[in-house]
Formats: C-alpha cells, sequence, structure tokens
C-alpha cells in the first residue's frame, strides 16, 4: 500500500537561497504527523510543493502513490490544504465560499457536509456573512473548512491555530482528532509545541531546509528525560 | 466538468455583484463617446454612405466589447494574485484547459453583456440596422475571446496593478484606438492605412461592421480568417503558460 505521503530528495531553491536541501520524508496512511522548526526553516515551502503550489527544482512527491506533477490532478484530489497566510475572496459569503470550493473539487450538492464542518468549526451563525465581515480567527477557520470540503484524505494544516482563540482551538483539534481516528491522515505545523506533543503521534524537525530529527513524539521525549517537547526543540536546534 | 462550471460561474459572479462599475459605467462611457463625436461631426461626415453617428454605433460597442473583455479576465487574475486568494483555485484539480476555457468564457459574457447595453442604450441615438446579424455575433464572440485570453496573459504577467495598467494604456488602448473605432482607415493618409492592416483590431471592428452595414474597408472573410488566426496563437500561448504555472506555482 501506498504512503500517504512520500517525498524524496526534494530540492528547493528561491534564487540564491536553499529553502528546502534535500528532504525526504515518508507519512503512513492514518498518521498524525507534526512539521516542526523555526521561522524559515522551509516547512511551508515543503508543504506547498506537495500541493502543487511550489515547484521542485529535483526530487519527487507523491500523495498516496500520485505523483504531484505527473499525476497532479489525483493527488490535488487527494489533498486538502489549510495555508498559512489569511486569504479570502471578498466577494463571497461563507456558504457561496464553501460551495464554490467544493465546486472546484467536481462536487455538487455538498450541503449537508458543508453544514456539519460549519457546525463543527463553530461557524453556522455566519454561514451567510461576507468574508470581509468576518474577524481574522474565524476568517482562519473558513480556511480550515475549505480544506475539508471534499473530505481530502491527507489534510495538511499550516498553522491552523494561529490567531484563533482558546475555545476555537480545542474545537478544532476535536474536529480534526475526529477525522483522524476516521482515517484521514493529518499533517501539521505549528509553533505551539504543547499542541504537537498532545496531538502527533511522529513529529519531524527541520531546521535550514532539512530534517534534523524524526522520530515518534514518545521516542523523541524519551531521549530527554523529564522535558518538554519544548526543551527537545531547543536541545536539538541547538546541536 | 464541474470544476470548469463552478469557476465559470464564479467568475460570471465576480464581475455580477459588482455590475455597476463593470456594465453600466463602460456603458455610460460610450454613450458619453457617442453624445460628445456624434453630435459634433453627424452634420459633416458620411462613412460608407451613412451618417456618422450611425457609423460611429458598431464601432464603439466592438471597443467596449473588447476592453471589458481585457480587463475582466485580467483584473480577476491580478487581484487574486495579490490579495492570494489564487491559491484557492490551483490547490484544486482543476486541469489547465478548464481553467482556460472557464476565465476566457467569462470575459466574452462580460464583453457582450456591455456590448449589448451600448447598444440599446444608442438605439435612442441612432436608428440601428444589422444586415447580417451572424456576423455580428461570430465578431463580437471571438474578438472578445482573444482579448479575454490576452487580458489572462496581461493578469500573469503582471505582479502589480501598474504594470497591468502599463499593459492596458500602452498596448490595448492604442491598439483599438488606432483600428477604426471612430473612423474609416480610407480617410487616412496611405501610410498609416498600411500600418492599420498590421492591427487585429482594425480586423475585429472593420468585420463587426460588415454586418450592421454590409459595407466594409476588407472583405468580412478575410477579417474573420485574421481573427480566428488570433484567437488560436493567442490561445496556445496561453494554455502553454497556464501548463508551466508561469507566474503562478513558484
Ligand atoms: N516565494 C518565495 N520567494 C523567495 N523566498 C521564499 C519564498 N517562500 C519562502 N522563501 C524563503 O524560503 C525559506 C523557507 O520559508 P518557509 O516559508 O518555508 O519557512 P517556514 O518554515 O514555513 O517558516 P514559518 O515558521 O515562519 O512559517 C525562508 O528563508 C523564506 O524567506
Ligand atoms: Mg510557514
Amino acid at each position: 500500500m501506498a504512503a500517504a505521503v512520500s517525498i524524496v530528495d526534494v530540492v528547493k531553491h528561491f534564487g540564491a537561497l536553499e529553502a528546502l536541501a534535500g528532504v525526504s520524508l515518508e507519512i503512513a496512511e492514518g498518521e498524525f504527523f507534526g512539521l516542526l522548526g523555526p521561522n524559515g526553516a522551509g516547512k511551508t515551502t515543503l508543504i506547498s510543493t506537495l500541493a502543487g503550489l511550489v515547484r521542485a527544482d529535483s526530487g519527487s512527491l507523491a500523495v498516496l502513490g500520485h505523483d504531484v506533477v505527473k499525476d497532479y490532478r489525483k493527488a490535488r484530489g487527494l489533498l486538502g490544504m489549510v495555508p498559512q497566510e489569511i486569504v479570502f475572496d471578498p466577494f463571497f459569503s461563507v456558504r457561496e465560499t464553501l460551495r464554490i470550493q467544493s465546486g472546484y473539487f467536481g462536487l455538487r450538492h455538498n450541503d449537508d457536509w458543508i453544514d456539519e464542518i460549519l457546525e463543527n468549526l463553530d461557524l453556522t451563525s455566519k454561514a451567510d456573512t461576507n468574508m470581509r465581515r468576518l474577524s481574522g480567527g474565524m476568517k482562519r477557520r473558513v480556511l480550515v473548512a475549505q480544506a475539508l470540503v471534499h473530505k481530502p484524505p491527507v489534510i495538511v494544516l499550516d498553522e491552523p491555530t494561529a490567531g484563533v482563540d482558546v475555545e476555537l482551538r480545542q474545537g478544532l483539534w476535536q474536529f480534526v482528532r475526529r477525522l483522524n481516528g476516521e482515517g484521514h491522515t493529518i499533517i501539521l505545523t505549528t509553533h505551539y509545541l504543547e499542541e504537537a506533543e498532545a496531538l502527533c503521534g511522529r513529529i519531524a524537525l527541520m531546521k535550514q531546509g532539512r530534517i534534523i530529527a524524526l522520530d515518534t513524539t514518545a521516542n523523541l521525549m524519551a531521549a530527554h528525560p523529564g522535558g518538554s517537547l519544548e526543551d527537545v526543540f531547543v536541545r536539538t536546534m541547538n546541536q | 466538468m464541474i470544476g470548469f462550471w463552478t469557476l465559470f460561474y464564479k467568475e460570471l459572479l465576480r464581475f455580477w455583484k459588482v455590475a455597476f462599475q463593470t456594465v453600466a459605467a463602460p456603458v455610460l462611457t460610450a454613450l458619453l463617446y457617442l453624445l460628445i463625436f456624434g453630435h459634433v461631426l453627424d452634420e459633416h461626415v458620411q462613412v460608407h454612405g451613412v451618417r456618422y453617428i450611425s457609423f460611429l454605433v458598431p464601432g464603439l460597442v466592438m471597443m467596449q466589447v473588447l476592453q471589458n473583455a481585457f480587463a475582466n479576465s485580467s483584473s480577476s487574475l491580478i487581484q487574486a494574485k495579490i490579495t492570494g486568494s489564487i491559491v484557492f483555485v490551483l490547490l484544486p484539480p482543476i486541469p489547465y484547459g478548464a481553467f482556460f476555457a472557464a476565465y476566457v468564457l467569462a470575459s466574452v459574457v462580460r464583453g457582450l453583456m456591455v456590448g449589448l447595453g451600448v447598444l440599446i442604450a444608442t438605439l435612442w441615438f441612432a436608428e440601428l440596422r444589422m444586415a447580417a446579424p451572424l456576423w455580428v455575433l461570430a465578431f463580437a464572440v471571438l474578438s472578445g475571446a482573444v482579448l479575454g485570453a490576452l487580458g489572462m496573459i496581461a493578469g500573469l504577467w503582471s505582479e502589480k496593478f501598474d504594470q497591468l495598467a502599463a499593459f492596458q494604456n500602452f498596448l490595448i488602448m492604442p491598439l483599438t484606438m488606432l483600428s477604426g473605432v471612430f473612423y474609416s482607415i480610407h480617410s487616412l493618409p496611405a501610410v498609416w492605412q498600411t500600418v492599420s492592416h498590421y492591427n487585429p483590431v482594425f480586423y475585429m471592428i472593420d468585420g463587426f461592421r460588415y454586418g450592421f452595414f454590409g459595407v466594409s474597408d476588407v472583405a468580412p472573410e478575410v477579417s474573420l480568417t485574421v481573427v480566428i488566426a488570433c484567437f488560436v496563437a493567442v490561445s496556445l500561448l496561453t494554455l502553454g503558460l497556464l501548463k508551466r504555472g508561469w507566474k503562478l506555482r513558484a
């Protein structure tokens, strides 16, 4: 069976800057995977190459066995991604946004699932509000909702909780855990290490375009007895 | 196919929600041209044996079809790129051919809506004759499609609004203004007549006008061939750029 995500020797330059310096990574189906690292480590770049937003200079990436370049339609259909930056289309309401996004993925009559997502992200009361009139945290929730319209087997969340209030954060994690329980593979980047510690079964630590540590959360923690994931993070980065 | 229809529908909704700016305003602009030039010149000028004001109408209609088709795809793309909302159409599995078709068709629809608006509004000022309506439609649709596709290229190429404005002001405006919107090229000196023949927009307007009056500077079959050739060339270029993800996927 193909891995949920398979990344082989991916290199990406932006001009002279080497954003990804040969990254290889395999994530199995059903994993809850954490991608951690300081600002500029290359997390978003790696995720963007997986989603086809950025083209790798060399190396290959596949989603459930489908190459993101050669078989891009399959690969994209299987992936749901929450971008790091808050972006929105100011012309539409929340519901219109989600219906349109469903259509892009080839889905009509998706309202039952849209309602369920709205409910879980506490957006039901904002369904008919224009995107411009939402607060920053609400806009981010809509981004999460947009990534889920097609029930993607692989879900990538690039700092989904930045700027989101405590209550929703817990609601979001409950929802994402449920999706993970139902078999969806989750890939998460976050700077809230307690979140990663509590949620992720396996973690990769990135620094300057490289993966410098990759193990189960339990093993990483065991290497530094008594410490938190934050201690592990700091020590690994300074090695 | 659902991906295509959704993108097409979204592009229609995008301009329709601000129809006052995107449809009503250009109709008004065209009417102002008609009032000013039409009334000043109407008594002095006849072209192809028709009154100047009647001659002017198809030119203005076509000018607005072209400029609005261009404006639609180009402004949609640049806005989405600048705000970042372009990711919403880059993440889904929409084939680049469908992407192209949706943007171009929506541009054609906007162009035709504005054109029709101008045409209807001018009925108060000048009587309308349509010698060959099918030619009118063919030229309007195809020319709108050429400019819609050009708008895509401009929208992809530009990184800022002023770059797009430069494209519009230094390429699209001169090409349309110097194409015979306001005059028959037979009233130009010989050199400029020759130069006009290298401007594809000249054939769009001349063929379109043929549909109204049954007379034109060039045979309509020739004009149609030129416009189709332009459409094929611009489309192939746009599709090539989209396939490569030029300026869309880093
Ligand atoms: N489009 C781009 N053009 C040029 N450089 C870029 C581009 N995108 C990213 N970079 C550079 O690549 C490096 C990695 O950036 P990336 O966004 O992947 O980091 P990150 O790990 O996601 O950081 P953060 O935690 O701040 O989100 C950075 O040095 C960044 O400046
Ligand atoms: Mg990032």
